[in-house]
């Protein structure tokens, strides 16, 4: 064990038994089951789980300020409403997925501002931005609107050829963009340091003369933002929009990062450490339904005690 | 302590008038075979169980804590009641559920408690853990089903009638006993000292892992009791719905009513508001004929513009009087 912490950082630690977590769950499998260990599985890991790897990116932006975000699948439903209705409406492409962003953000930056300037719970704020984002969705309609357009079924049917066979979309190309240019602005900007500071201690960051206003309201409209990307993907991989498509997807989210290895309290964790979640999510999912005769509820028994597990090891690896 | 009440007292005279202009006869009460009926009863009634929740929500937030569980923990009660009443129809073996049920409850209590005493877990994060897997164990009870029973004892806790509702009387006991409980004993200081500062209290010698604990429980029988009336007045358990998002209600409520998620001071007559804001809203919506699906965007309105009234910074910033922000 000593040497193991002496090659790697501790603070990369929780990470790292993530990753190992999702090793062990995909070899399990691997050995248990015929037909796991193929590329497809896991290639189908990512495309059944794209939008959930963007939002767990913005989520961990949030998290990291110390802060939570609550309204993340109403928002993805939401996006999902704009996106079939504008294009049932007959508008360009562009113009659909421009206005699904700017939804998006701006809920996010309306929200913040709110957080920031009256110092209201991120919690009863966000709340009720999940209220909002889902009542609007019912306004716009209450039946489920499918997507017709030729170019938006195009792309998402559209099969991108890997070696060796397997086949991802464009959904899984989109994500793994946005956790890439996530990981740059965290690690390799001076808004992403910020993040870090604001959640390690805001107080600190103020009388060091950080900007903390600017990322208190940013981290927000990054997760907005996200959000609604995750909520284009999710009408890429449904073809519909629908007001209650994504119910509780936030626990999801959170559950990800959580147990990604991102503290709850902020100012530590990785988006990596999301990703990695989201593919510990979505094993489990598939071990269920390769098991067969499991039912799909285990599937959330077995979410909550990964993350009771992954709380208590981060519990002990703090107090050290 | 009035200040604090006036806003959220106004909301909900403001609401009660917007449905009397809309349904003249809103505030008729009439008498009906020795049971009472009217727009308000309806309120009452249907309150009841995010008023329970929001009973057991107000001592947790008070100590700085949350409990989001709570909704996962009202289906496992149901469900668990429903499945040991089964196709029995004897008042016993509802008691036997129910009691069953509450025992559980308070387990599942004990179980918040210790995650959040005995190992420290911020409450958000420990609560999520029976949130989600939660409603995974009731599904387990129930088998996926949704579970019907035809069980007159049972049906009584919730739709049941002694001149008002059962359940309202359930909730307003609830709420006589707690506010006895910890307004004419030294509990709820206790309560609210922990919610300052569970170290310097611990050290003035409060037993502030005791304190933390009795909350949990205490909010999951609440929840456990909201639970049942929830199964009891449709005499069927189904556990993906039941109770879906009360949490969050119950949340608000409590907010709405000025006790703050900060911690450290809570007010019940605020709780009573605040949850009967959150029901005479979703009853305003239905009789003005909007789609029920949009009162999700009255109730976002109307909690950020409660929040932003009680807010000290909102008010130092739109003046509505000389407060000195509150340490």
């Amino acid at each position: 064990m000593t040497t193991l912490t002496q090659r790697v950082p501790s603070r990369f630690l929780p990470v790292l038994a993530t990753v190992v977590l999702f090793v062990l769950a995909f070899g399990f499998g691997s050995v248990r089951y015929d037909g796991f260990a193929s590329g497809q599985v896991i290639a189908n890991l990512f495309i059944d789980n794209a939008f959930l790897i963007v939002l767990a990116a913005g989520m961990t932006f949030v998290i990291l300020s110390g802060g939570i975000d609550l309204s993340v699948g109403s928002v993805v439903a939401l996006s999902t409403m704009v996106t079939a209705s504008g294009l049932q409406a007959g508008w360009p492409v562009p113009l659909v997925i421009l206005a699904v962003l700017l939804t998006g953000s701006t809920l996010g930056l309306l929200m913040g501002l709110v957080i920031h300037k009256f110092d209201i719970q991120p919690f009863i704020v966000t709340l009720a931005g999940m209220f909002l984002a889902r009542g609007l969705c019912f306004l716009i309609s209450v039946e489920s609107v499918s997507i017709k357009d030729r170019t938006f079924r195009d792309v998402a049917t559209t099969a991108i050829e890997l070696p060796g066979g397997v086949t991802i979309t464009y959904n899984v190309v989109i994500a793994l963009l946005v956790v890439a240019a996530a990981m740059y602005v965290l690690h390799r900007t001076r808004f992403g340091r910020t993040v870090y500071a604001v959640g390690g201690n805001e107080s600190s960051a103020l009388l060091m003369g950080l900007p903390t206003t600017r990322v208190k309201v940013g981290v927000y409209v990054i997760s907005g933002l996200c959000s609604s990307l995750a909520g284009l993907l999710f009408s890429l991989y449904m073809l519909s929009g629908y007001g209650l498509h994504a119910v509780g997807m936030e626990l999801d989210a959170i559950a990800a990062v959580v147990i990604g290895g991102t503290l709850l309290a902020g100012g530590v964790g990785y988006v990596l450490g999301g990703l990695a979640g989201v593919l510990v999510l979505g094993t489990i999912q598939t071990l269920i339904s390769f098991q067969g005769t499991l039912s799909s509820w285990w599937t959330k028994i077995v979410i909550g005690v990964l993350l009771l597990v992954f709380i208590a090891v981060q519990r002990t690896m703090v107090r050290r | 302590m009035k200040n604090r009440l006036l806003w959220p007292l106004l909301a909900l005279v403001a609401l009660l008038l917007l449905n009397l202009a809309v349904t003249p006869s809103f505030f008729a009460l009439r008498m009906q075979d020795g049971h009472l009926y009217g727009g308000l009863v309806d309120v009452l009634k249907n309150g009841a169980p995010t008023l329970l929740i929001a009973l057991g929500m107000t001592l947790v937030i008070a100590t700085r804590g949350i409990d989001l569980s709570v909704g996962a923990v009202a289906a496992i009660a149901g469900a668990v009641t429903c499945v040991h009443i089964g196709t029995s129809g004897s008042a016993a073996t509802a008691f036997a559920g129910m009691a069953l049920a509450l025992v559980l409850c308070a387990v599942l209590g004990l179980w918040n408690g210790f995650l959040v005493a005995g190992l420290g877990i911020q409450p958000i994060i420990a609560t999520l853990v029976l949130m989600t897997a939660g409603r995974g164990v009731a599904m387990l009870v129930t088998e996926g089903q949704i579970v019907t029973v035809n069980n007159t004892a049972y049906r009584q806790v919730g739709a049941g009638f002694v001149v008002l509702p059962v359940s309202i009387l359930i909730a307003l006991l609830v709420l006589g006993l707690v506010a006895f409980a910890t307004r004419r004993t030294a509990l709820g200081m206790l309560i609210e000292a922990v919610g300052v500062n569970p170290e310097a209290s611990r050290l003035a010698g409060v037993r502030s892992r005791t304190i933390i604990w009795t909350v949990y429980v205490f909010a999951a029988v609440c929840a456990g009791i909201a639970g049942l009336m929830i199964s009891s007045n449709v005499s069927a358990a189904d556990a993906n719905n039941a109770g879906l998002w009360i949490e969050m209600d119950a949340i608000l409520a409590v907010v709405i009513g000025g006790t703050s998620l900060a911690g450290g001071r809570y007010s019940l007559t605020g709780t009573l508001i605040g949850a009967l804001i959150i029901q005479t809203l979703t009853t305003t919506v239905y009789t003005i004929g909007v789609a029920p699906e949009v009162t999700l965007v009255f109730k976002a309105i109307v909690v950020i513009a409660v929040c932003l009234v009680q807010a000290p910074k909102a008010r130092a910033a739109l003046s509505f009087r000389k407060v000195a922000v509150p340490s």
